[in-house]
């Protein structure tokens, strides 16, 4: 095949949406345009048909019964909803929730606000491979818990947690236990029942479905689970979200979950291959590391650290063609490196050196070859040009040296 | 946020980079930053015997801007004498490279650099250290 350009290494930021997806939503912006809440009129009708047909197929990807799908206008909207609408609606029961250091800020961000009115939060360290630590899990839980709110693949290092062994935990001392599914929820299988979440937060955007549509998986039976509104309204999702239904994006979601229930097992094969030959060929690399744990992840996603080499300064070299992420603080706003690649207890100056790979449905083998190439390339002309490298090189022990921070 | 053509320029060309013999009484080198921070600044000056830089190198672990502020003050620095490297303000060089805000401590760095230099030169020829004003990172 042609080799395609620029190429899109960045599928855990968002995914492209799928051609087949956009065709099924389309006529739900025009036609099909009417309030999936009018009952009394064929426009109503139709939109009401078209999401119901939708939460099925969505409700089938992950397991569930379709009456457990409540839509919300994204994951960081959902991880808002289960947590804070568990920390509500069973605040009788307890205040304490349980979470970890690598979660996504939509988690950290909103067990802090509750901190504010109230929640004793633990928020547990994960072990230097970015598995969560069962026993220190466990011993967290006092009769004050009321949630385990604990990630199913990371979106940095892709770490897959082992959610079976935590819902084990979780229902043993009578904990409800949360997930935010939005990197794993058609990557891999994902199966609510067999998994034991109560409550999963995921989104069309990152499974090749359309922005601005999530769902929150809400558990109905064994236990019964429900979550206390964050928004106030027409009483919409069985009083859980309220607000009219985004029929389009939710159709949308719908296809995008329906194709990655048939394509998941061929894809995730196809992706892992060609992962690992950008993981194993970036490795060869002198100084080289990999970020979090090599079997226990998504198959799509890699993380590796050319040290002495800093982030931004590398994707410079390929940016015009690769797409990808950094760890390093000057490719985000917050001017402090990645807190999930800190947390697995990196220095700085290899959290800064970091490069985050997310394949998709649409990456080639070679746009692996070229991606291969650019970036050998480019860490061996920086290190050329690193002061770090040449002393590392001399023998020099960087941290014999007095750094001026600044 | 799209780089300037003249960062990407010294990006991908950049110019002086490179080690001066660090043990010669006529070089002065300065290594500022931390690479916890993300960058780090080698920049070394050779003058010569009319007190003319004659040579200037770097080497630079840092992102894009960082690259491009010690490219362009190794330039900058050679044929000046030693008066005329301490002027060098970084504000000429965010104005040069059309830096962006939140890339403006990369010209501080580069700012640094050339002074650490400078005095390492000035200490190894038994001349008082330059007071250097502190500058915002």
């Amino acid at each position: 095949m042609e080799l395609k350009l620029p190429i899109y290494l960045d599928n855990n930021a968002t995914t492209p949406m799928d051609p087949r997806v956009l065709e099924t939503m389309l006529p739900y912006f025009t036609d099909h345009f009417g309030n999936a809440a009018s009952r009394n009129h064929p426009f109503g009708w139709a939109a009401e048909e078209a999401v119901d047909y939708a939460r099925e197929q969505v409700a089938s990807l992950i397991g569930a019964d379709p009456k457990e799908i409540i839509f919300t206008s994204g994951a960081t909207e959902a991880d808002n909803l289960g947590i804070k609408g568990v920390f509500e609606m069973y605040a009788s029961k307890g205040n304490h929730i349980i979470t970890c250091t690598t979660e996504h800020k939509a988690v950290l961000d909103t067990c802090k606000h509750l901190e504010k009115l109230g929640a004793q939060v633990t928020y547990l360290e994960v072990l230097p491979d970015g598995m969560i630590d069962l026993d220190a899990l466990e011993k967290a839980i006092t009769d004050k818990t009321i949630l385990i709110a604990i990630m199913y693949g990371n979106n940095e290092i892709g770490v897959v947690q082992p959610v079976k062994e935590i819902s084990a935990i979780a229902r043993k001392h009578n904990v409800l236990f949360f997930t935010d599914g939005t990197q794993a929820v058609g990557k891999i299988p994902v199966d609510v029942i067999a998994d034991g979440i109560d409550l999963m937060a995921f989104t069309a955007h990152k499974m090749y479905g359309p922005k601005g549509i999530g769902a929150l998986y809400v558990r109905r039976k064994n236990p019964r689970v429900k979550v206390t509104a964050q928004m106030d309204g027409g009483g919409h999702e069985r009083s859980m979200r309220s607000g009219t239904l985004n029929v389009p994006g939710i159709v949308g979601f719908g296809k995008a979950a329906e194709l990655c229930k048939q394509e998941m097992a061929a894809e995730a094969a196809r992706l892992s291959i060609l992962r690992d030959k950008l993981e194993n060929a970036l490795l060869q690399l002198e100084e080289a590391y990999l970020n979090g744990h090599k079997e226990n992840r998504l198959p799509h996603t890699t993380n590796i650290s050319f040290k002495h080499v800093e982030g931004e300064g590398l994707l410079m070299g390929f940016n015009k063609n690769i797409a990808l992420s950094s760890g390093s603080a000057c490719t985000s706003a917050s001017l402090e490196p990645s807190y999930v690649l800190k947390a697995l207890g990196l220095g700085d100056d290899l959290a800064h050196s970091s490069l985050r790979f997310g394949l998709g449905r649409f990456t080639t083998e070679e746009q692996i070859d070229y991606t291969i190439k650019a970036i050998s390339d480019t860490v061996n002309k920086l290190r050329e040009m690193s002061p770090l490298w040449e002393m590392f090189k001399e023998g020099i022990d960087l941290n014999s040296i007095e750094w001026a921070h600044h | 946020m799209a780089y300037s053509e003249k960062v990407i320029d010294h990006y991908s060309n950049p110019k002086n980079v490179g080690t001066l013999d660090k043990s010669k009484n006529n070089v002065g080198t300065g290594l500022v930053g931390a690479p916890e921070c993300g960058d780090v600044m080698r920049l070394q000056i050779e003058v010569n015997e009319e007190g003319i830089i004659s040579d200037a190198k770097f080497k630079t672990f840092g992102c894009g801007s960082a690259i491009a502020s010690s490219s362009l003050a190794t330039e900058w620095l050679k044929g000046k004498s030693i008066d005329e490297a301490v002027a060098i303000d970084n504000m000429d060089i965010v104005e040069e490279l059309n830096l962006p805000p939140v890339k403006i401590h990369c010209s501080v760095l580069a700012e640094d650099a050339i002074k650490a230099a400078i005095n390492d030169y000035r200490a190894k020829n038994g001349l008082p250290e330059l007071a250097l004003e502190e500058k915002k990172h």
